[in-house]
């Protein structure tokens, strides 16, 4: 049984379907790069697998005793008010609240967690400063921040180098796959086509239907992959 | 002033004045700390709301000559408490017009009933005026309601330092919260459970009409100054106890209603805090 199995899903808004039929799954360990135009689905395709919504048809199911208290997720868009008070601690703590249990306050070890998180990120000297006054690629570190902190198992991005500057997003891909190869289960969306044949181990190109899944070497070489722009060397 | 120090004294050594002190304390620290939520999540206008369910519920209470009306008022409350707020963010149908349809509705068809049906010793508009506005004296609070209240207070106070972080989770992003394996719909629920109590409480210091003032003044203020949840928290329930004492000595000095004049504090508390704020905003930090 795989971490993730997709089978026959159908995505949409109140009856409207965005994409059909798809059915893939995931491994323990597999980093999956989901790719696609504005539009066709990708967000929505978290969303369901996160349980946000309701598929409109099909069905996802865990497997290996993945518990969504094991699962971290970076947002494409998060809505926080204009004038929401927040500290950046506060937020990237607040990530590691599905390993809280019953313990109303944070552990040690959840605060060495956070920080060491912020390090990683290079936000550590913005740890007092307030979400909301960041600029748009720092605000998007801390968020990856509390993503980490959520993620014991697999880690769900949404377009994480959206608002990132070159270094960063460079530093950023190293430490996704840094942490896929200590062995958490990497599912990203992204548009960088060139980062994701580098990275991923597999792909999944989403239209209206799923148009490739498989592994990254076998998309680097179809049809679809080279449209898309994977002009690599074959 | 040394008059003034004596009067206090004097009121002071009755102890159901000292008592009224500390559970008006109580009750404005409960209703700062849901404040901060209730305008954090985009909510202020349900606990206007709430409030007035909370008058409707208490002209039946009256209608129905139960003397612990609180036995009616409190469930009334909750219940419609955990409809309006059930599934946070994801709630739809409850818009903006439902909840003033809701309100408006509860207040109308509670100032009927008290025609209707008047209180046995008929005093209508003085019913009406006291439920509205809050008691003219503090001094009309049961031992009863006094017990009832400090227990009410202890037990939000300490539910809120215990799910403070999940508070806090829901608040600021309830979607993660809710992928990352969280029970966003019990937090959401404890959320609304308190805050009807609160409303409950605080309709006895304030008067219906007035509980807005109580949850969102404070929480208002704090936010002018400070930057993080937990200070604007601390600073938000540090204001609102300072405002109700300050409240509640100058209505017995000055002889004016109690309620109104806290919510008087609390305005005064916006301006000095919006003052800080916007001179701390001046000065590079
Ligand atoms: N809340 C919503 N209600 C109705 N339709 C929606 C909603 N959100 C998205 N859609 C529609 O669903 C489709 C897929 O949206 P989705 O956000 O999944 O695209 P995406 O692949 O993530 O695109 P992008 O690359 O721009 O992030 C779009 O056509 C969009 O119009
Ligand atoms: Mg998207």
């Amino acid at each position: 049984m795989a971490l993730l199995t997709v089978e026959n899903l159908s995505l949409g808004y109140e009856g409207i379907t965005v994409a059909e039929d798809l059915t893939f799954s995931v491994n323990s360990g597999d980093y999956l790069c989901i790719v696609g135009e504005n539009g066709s689905g990708k967000t929505t395709l978290m969303k369901t697998i996160l349980n946000l919504m309701k598929p409109l048809s099909g069905r996802v199911a865990t497997g290996e005793g993945l518990q969504p208290a094991a699962i971290g997720y970076l947002p494409q868009q998060t809505q926080v008010q204009k004038d929401f008070p927040a500290s950046v601690r506060e937020v990237v703590l607040s990530g590691s609240l599905n390993k809280s249990g019953f313990n109303p306050f944070y552990t040690k070890v959840q605060k060495r967690q956070a920080r060491d998180n912020m390090e990683r990120l290079g936000i550590l000297p913005l740890a007092t400063k307030c979400y909301r006054e960041l600029s748009g690629g720092q605000q998007q570190r801390v968020l990856l921040a509390r993503a980490l902190g959520a993620a014991d198992r697999m880690l769900l991005l949404d377009e994480p180098a959206a608002g990132l500057d070159p270094q960063i997003t460079e530093d950023m891909y190293m430490l996704i796959r840094q942490l896929n190869e200590s062995g958490l289960t990497i599912l990203m969306i992204s548009h960088d086509i060139h980062a994701a044949a580098r990275y991923a181990s597999h792909i999944l190109h989403v239209s209206r239907r799923p148009l490739f899944y498989g592994t990254k070497e076998d998309y680097v070489l179809s049809d679809i992959g080279q449209q898309y722009g994977c002009k690599v060397a074959v | 002033m040394s008059e003034n120090l004596a009067m206090l004294k004097y009121y002071f050594e009755f102890p159901f004045v000292r008592y009224a002190l500390i559970v008006g304390v109580l009750i404005a620290l409960c209703s700062s700390l849901l404040g901060v939520v209730l305008v954090l999540k985009r909510f202020s206008y349900i606990g206007d709301g709430l409030s007035h369910v909370a008058f409707g519920a208490l002209a039946i209470a009256t209608v129905l000559d139960i003397t612990d009306n609180m036995l009616v008022v409190l469930p009334v409350t909750i219940l419609f408490a955990v409809f309006l707020l059930r599934g946070g963010r994801k709630a739809k149908i409850q818009g903006d017009a439902a909840i003033a349809m809701l309100s408006v509705g509860a207040l109308a068809v509670g100032y009927i009933l008290f025609n209707l049906f008047p209180p046995v010793n008929g005093n209508v508009s003085g019913d009406v005026c006291t439920t509205l506005f809050g008691s003219t004296s503090i001094l009309t609070l049961t031992q009863n309601e006094v017990w009832l209240s400090m227990v009410l207070s202890g037990v939000v106070v300490v539910l809120f330092v215990l799910f403070y972080h999940r508070v806090f989770a829901v608040t600021f992003d309830e979607n993660f919260a809710e992928a990352t394996g969280q029970n966003t719909g019990l937090y959401n629920m404890i959320i609304a459970v308190v805050i009807a109590t609160v409303v409950a409480l605080a309709m006895k210091l304030v008067g219906s009409l007035l509980i807005s003032a109580l949850l969102i003044f404070p929480a208002i203020s704090a936010m002018r100054v400070f930057r993080s949840f937990l200070s604007v928290v601390i600073c938000a329930a540090a204001l609102s106890v300072v405002c109700a004492a300050l409240g509640i000595i100058v209505s017995i000095l000055a002889g004016t209603p109690v309620g109104s004049t806290i919510v008087a504090a609390d305005i005064l508390g916006f301006f000095v805090f919006s003052l800080l704020g916007t001179a701390k905003g001046r000065v590079p930090a």
